[in-house]
């Protein structure tokens, strides 16, 4: 009965701090993330192509490229 | 005590060993480390005496490049009066930092800490961190980033300390 309880207990305490264990990189591991694949804009013909693509399947242009819009502009 | 609740407090002890650093601030004295260099062992305490400018910086980091000529520029004006830049290199692959400075020289101290177990007991929060350190091994000034605008302070600050 008492191994039970105890072993409930080890799988409640493993699972008690989740994914919080996790921490987020630290300043100097950020190395990767500092490449310009990683940036949102990084590789400029894969941009044109997913562009092409999008607006392909949406029967529809525009929207990317210079940032603001929501006015009526592009 | 049986051996499954060993184990049980054991993982329960566990999830509070991950306690940060305390931060490393002005008037604290500087953790204390020791780093192979480019020219052999680079050691906190034999320093002592001197102005320490201690530059944590990474290949990847854009403004390390441009602060390696200014850090160049401040070992060669102030080192005659007791100043030593140390640059400490935190890159995970010895390589990139070869690279690095390849294309950007250092004329100053290099130290490699690829596991970042200085930065961690420093607990630096930006790339780059520098930290003025006085000839009594306590830190007179930490500093995250580096702008243009930010070079005057920097360099105040040293002269004030080399006084």
């Amino acid at each position: 009965m008492h191994h039970r309880i105890f072993a409930a207990l080890l799988l409640l305490s493993a699972c008690l701090a989740g994914c919080s264990v996790f921490q987020p990189p630290k300043p100097w591991e950020k190395g990767l993330l500092a490449k310009p694949e990683m940036t949102l804009g990084g590789d400029a013909l894969e941009q044109r192509f997913d562009q092409h693509i999008l607006n392909s399947k949406e029967a529809a242009a525009g929207g990317s490229g210079v940032g603001g819009g929501g006015c009526g502009c592009n | 005590m049986n051996r499954l609740s060993a184990i049980t407090l054991a993982v329960c002890a566990s999830l509070f060993a991950a306690l940060p650093a305390a931060a490393v601030e002005a008037g604290a004295p500087a953790p204390e480390f020791t780093l192979s260099g480019s020219r052999g062992a680079v050691n906190l305490a034999a320093l002592k005496g001197k102005v320490v400018y201690l530059d944590f910086w990474a290949s990847w980091c854009g403004p390390c490049r441009q602060s390696f000529p200014w850090m160049n520029e401040m070992q060669a004006k102030y080192g005659a009066k007791g100043l030593q830049v140390v640059g400490v290199n935190l890159d995970a692959k010895r390589a990139d930092a070869d690279k690095f400075l390849a294309e950007v020289p250092a004329n100053f101290v290099l130290a490699f800490d690829a596991q970042g177990d200085t930065p961690r007991r420093y607990a630096i929060k930006g790339m780059p961190t520098s930290l003025l350190i006085g000839p009594d091994g306590k830190v007179i000034q930490v500093h995250a980033g580096f702008r243009e605008e930010e070079r005057k302070q920097l360099e105040d600050a040293i002269t004030a300390a080399l006084k």
